[in-house]
């Protein structure tokens, strides 16, 4: 248990001095998710609005094959973009591997599946409802997604979230495709698994508990921004 | 309203701002073992300070970096495992080895020596007495150097690695022994990693000092005949910062608590064909 407690004042003592290497990690952290999550975003919300409201012949597998990708495995998805962007592999020209452009592809992976199947879920509830009015307004295609998305917004942000839950604490694939490498692409995931692996249990945990905290400092300020929870609204 | 061709547009200036400059850096795998030490972190900012080279370290196991320079991907490696360097090497991936400096392996265990290996006076006895109690050891199990060094040991004296008493983790040499603590068993590691890990518990040396236990560590730049774009003239300043007489002697200076870790042996001219 005493790790416990020196874990909780390392953490202190890294965070009042703004210990430079903490700085850095924790920026190139954010950088790395927020990047990959915006993208992941980008890409799975529309994919979600568009499974929504169109039918097509396969659509329940192409929905049964996202909600299983949300499970994807980091550590083959990391393998598979390394093979990809290695010297060796088809994208090697481009020189992307053990940079962090490499991890950012590798979350946008990783996220766009369960932001797009989160999403998906919530405008399919809200579509069942808003089905019978839309079509009798003779709306467009695009008319119905923006209607959709506007007002399932905040379950959007909980996609949205759900994907940087699970982007920040990522390891199995950074470590492969960025190589933990100083200053260049090491962030506090990999950085907590260093720190274990020299036996410095101590400054791991602190490392954990920033990464913790970090977490729940931005899903509070999302919510905050977007003024969930307030004015008796859900 | 924002759109999302504004959000790619700022995702992208994000990841662009964050792209290093090529031109004066130079990737190096290197094992485990080295970066444990703690050694990297005074070589690779002196590295930067005298020759303009920022050294980038992927840490992974010998097994592992020799697959990297393979795919070109590294532009050199430091690692040490005999057998696989000259296979690397003949097969055109490697220009040349040039030998650095060496530490040398040990045996840890449970202080309460159930095995009686702080009796031994001969790798084979040291072995053959945990094996033969049936004595829980840790295996790295990741095709690392000290894999392979352990593997030939034990097959050098003849016993069969197999049964409960043997375990194998596939993992660095410091999760290696943070398990070995936790589970109070033997396990062999190279001095440098032990010296500089922090959860010890009843662990201890046990077994040192033979002549088998010779651990080289050898620098390899990756053959750019076969991967054009590696950063040879990086690598070569590397190099030669490394064999030079400051580079030698801030290896066989650094220190932890009073005990010389490596030992530097780098030759004049190396064995490159």
């Amino acid at each position: 248990m005493s790790e416990f407690w020196e874990g909780i004042s390392s953490a202190f003592w890294l965070i009042i001095t703004l210990d430079a290497d903490l700085v850095d990690i924790t920026i190139r952290s954010l950088q790395v998710t927020v990047t990959a999550v915006v993208i992941g975003a980008a890409l799975g919300i529309p994919l979600a609005a568009w499974l929504t409201v169109n039918r097509f012949r396969y659509r329940r597998t192409t929905v049964a094959i996202l909600n299983a990708l949300m499970g994807l495995p980091p550590v083959v998805v990391g393998l598979i973009v390394y093979l990809l962007l290695s010297r060796s592999g088809p994208f090697g020209v481009f020189g992307l591997l053990f940079t962090p452009t490499a991890m950012i592809i590798a979350q946008v992976i990783i996220v766009t599946p369960l932001i797009a199947s989160v999403a998906h879920q919530a405008l399919r509830d809200l579509w069942a409802d808003y089905h019978d009015l839309l079509i009798s307004l003779n709306t467009t295609r695009w008319q119905r997604i923006k209607t959709l998305a506007w007002d399932a917004r905040r379950s959007l942000l909980t996609a949205t979230l759900a994907g940087f839950g699970r982007a920040i604490g990522e390891i199995g694939a950074i470590m492969i495709v960025g190589g933990n490498i100083d200053h260049v692409t090491r962030v506090l995931t990999t950085a907590i698994a260093l720190e274990t692996s020299k036996g410095n249990f101590a400054l791991a945990l602190g490392l954990g508990f920033i990464l913790i905290g970090m977490a729940i400092a931005i899903n509070i300020a999302i919510h905050w921004v977007s003024g969930t929870e307030r004015r008796g609204r859900w | 309203m924002i759109r999302p061709s504004t959000i790619l547009a700022l995702a992208f200036t994000l990841i662009y701002a964050t792209a290093v400059s090529a031109e004066s850096v130079v990737r190096m795998a290197v094992t485990t073992s080295f970066h444990n030490s703690g050694l990297s972190d005074v070589l690779v900012p002196l590295i930067g300070e005298d020759t303009g080279i920022e050294v980038q370290l992927i840490v992974v196991g010998t097994g592992q970096a020799l697959r990297l320079g393979e795919a070109g991907d590294v532009d050199a490696v430091l690692v040490h495992s005999r057998a696989a360097e000259d296979k690397f090497v003949a097969a055109g991936f490697g220009t040349h080895r040039r030998e650095i400096m060496y530490n040398d392996f040990v045996i840890v265990g449970p202080s309460t020596d159930p095995a009686g290996v702080l009796a031994a006076e001969v790798i084979e006895t040291a072995l053959s007495g945990i094996s033969t109690s049936k004595s829980v050891f840790v295996s790295r199990g990741d095709d690392s150097g000290t894999h392979k060094r352990e593997l030939s040991l034990w097959s050098k004296i003849g016993v069969d690695v197999s049964g409960s008493w043997y375990r194998e983790l596939g993992s660095g040499m410091g999760a290696t022994l943070n398990t070995a603590s936790a589970m109070n068993a033997y396990t062999l590691t190279d001095r440098a990693s032990w010296l500089n890990f922090g959860n010890k518990r009843e662990l201890r040396i046990v077994f040192e000092g033979d002549p088998e236990l010779f651990n080289q560590y050898v620098f390899i730049p990756v053959n750019p005949d076969r991967h054009p774009h590696v950063n040879s003239d990086g690598v070569r300043l590397v190099e030669e910062w490394l064999v030079s007489a400051k580079g030698q002697t801030t290896i066989g200076s650094y220190m932890i608590d009073g005990q010389t870790l490596f030992v530097p042996n780098a030759q004049g001219n190396d064995s490159s064909d």
